[in-house]
């Protein structure tokens, strides 16, 4: 299935936990700097980046590499998603962020958030990042590029980014949580 | 100074190009293998999109996966400490090259100087072996399963099933986060920076081949099966592969102590080699024999 970015509540909400999808259209990167300055700055009353609300969020650090004007992507695979579980409830709370795209699974907090205002996490697979590089295409530029290569916000138009799992529904539905409660020890 | 065949800047550049470009080649049959058995269609897939990766990666020559980590370099045989400068600058030219993310930055402040090394970089561990010629190999080593590095100092009444219980845990407590299906490597005993060490040179050595230690050949294949029987799967979404190998390192320790580390490695368990004599140099992604 192909997801169009931007998402509307009701597409988020229809998908199904193991479905897989890819993601046509906007996309950000953004993750443990970009977390933490964009919910300073709100809390705060400071302007944002545009781009961030209703976002589709891609925990990714890439490589980016400039040709000419452009700046593609060489190897943009997803990062593990855990490390913004404290920040990721307000983040789609303030921003209406309607799809993370990440690795590793969020905690139940932010599956909470997700259900109440409509947000799906999409695991893509960790480490293909040459594929998902290539899924994304050409950098449509960037925004907070003083926080460096990795934690700078890139924004895409993506061409067919996946593919990625439906790991985390609008409807409380957690994959790894159905995998973690029946593990063999 | 030892003579070298060529400048060693190089050849840590051509290694670190390597490592990160191309999967070892006992990890892609591990792989494979691993696509083989494997029934949960999800599971598949997602071998499939990482068997794809991989090609895609050495055919475009561009790092495989976009955390190109903290290489880690292990230097044998005939070594001198001018080494370290050539490796401080390979890794500098590689990150611009290649190019290699820029991960390294201030503990504290974060800041980040974009050519990988910094304070206390490169990480370089001398191995005295005696050896006529010099072998130094790169391990990039990627946060994802670096952050999931285990240290327990068990009491030595909790014994074998202790240890084994440790390790087991330790895979499944981390879930999905360090790129299952991957190496575990398993150090046991020595002091905590020795045990430590040696779960992270485990992942050096050969995925498949048998421990030449029959009691820790034993274990490996213990904790193998149990993991793989764990329901974890590739990235944690589940299915029956959760680890390719499991390597054990020992050291004797203290009487009142049972240290045991793990180290993971994510399923691409980067690495790469060269030997090196006066007069020439060869690679290898495995182990020279």
């Amino acid at each position: 299935m192909i997801l169009v970015s931007p998402l509307d509540e009701k597409t988020v909400r229809s998908l199904r936990l193991g479905d897989t999808v890819y993601v046509k259209g906007q996309v950000i990167t953004g993750r443990d700097e970009m977390h933490k300055r964009a919910l300073e700055k709100a809390r705060s009353g400071e302007d944002v980046p545009e781009e961030i609300f209703g976002s589709v969020l891609y925990h990714c650090g890439p490589i980016m590499v400039q040709r000419g004007e452009k700046w593609m992507p060489v190897s943009a695979g997803p990062t593990t998603s855990a490390r913004m579980d404290s920040l990721e409830p307000e983040m789609i709370e303030r921003f209406g962020i309607r799809a993370i795209i990440g690795k590793g699974g969020m905690s139940r907090e932010v599956g909470e958030a997700m259900k109440k205002h409509g947000c799906v996490y999409l695991a893509a697979v960790g480490g293909t990042a040459v594929s998902l590089a290539e899924g994304l295409g050409e950098s449509k530029g960037s925004e907070w590029s003083d926080l460096g290569m990795a934690e700078a916000i890139w924004k895409f138009d993506a061409e067919r980014l996946g593919p990625l799992i439906v790991a985390m529904d609008a409807d409380g539905g957690n994959l790894y949580e159905d995998v973690r409660g029946n593990l063999k020890r | 100074m030892i003579k070298l065949p060529e400048p060693l800047e190089d050849v840590v550049f051509n290694l670190l190009k390597a490592s990160n470009t191309k999967l070892p080649p006992d990890v892609g049959w591990a792989l494979e293998a691993a696509a083989g058995w494997e029934s949960d269609p999800t599971a598949y897939s997602q071998l499939g999109a990482i068997m794809d990766n991989v090609r895609k990666a050495e055919f475009l020559s561009r790092p495989m996966c976009q955390d190109t980590g903290i290489p880690v370099f292990f230097v044998k045989g005939k070594f001198d400490s001018s080494m370290v400068g050539a490796i401080e600058r390979g890794i500098a030219r590689a990150t611009k090259e290649i190019p290699l993310r820029p991960n390294t930055v201030d503990p504290l402040t974060r800041e980040n100087h974009g050519d990988n090394l910094g304070e206390g970089m490169p990480i370089v561990h001398f191995v005295p072996t005696g050896d006529d010629f010099t072998e130094i190999t790169v391990m990039p080593k990627g946060a994802g399963s670096e952050n999931m590095t285990r240290l327990a100092m068990l009491n030595p009444s909790d014994g074998e099933e202790g240890v084994m219980k440790t390790i087991i845990d330790a895979v499944l407590d981390a879930g999905g986060r360090p790129c299952p299906p991957g190496i575990i490597g398993v150090g046991i005993g020595g002091t905590s920076e020795k045990c430590v060490s040696m779960a992270k040179e485990a992942l050096l050595l050969p995925v498949g081949e048998d421990n030449p230690d029959p009691d820790l050949r034993k274990m490996e294949e213990e904790i193998f099966v149990k993991l793989n029987e764990s329901g974890l799967g590739p990235m944690g979404l589940g299915g029956a592969t959760t680890v390719l190998g499991v390597r054990i390192k020992k050291a004797a320790c203290h009487t009142a102590s049972l240290p045991v580390a793990v180290s993971i490695g994510c399923w691409a368990n980067r690495r790469a080699t060269a030997r090196m004599t006066s007069d020439k140099v060869e690679y290898t992604q495995g182990v020279f024999r």
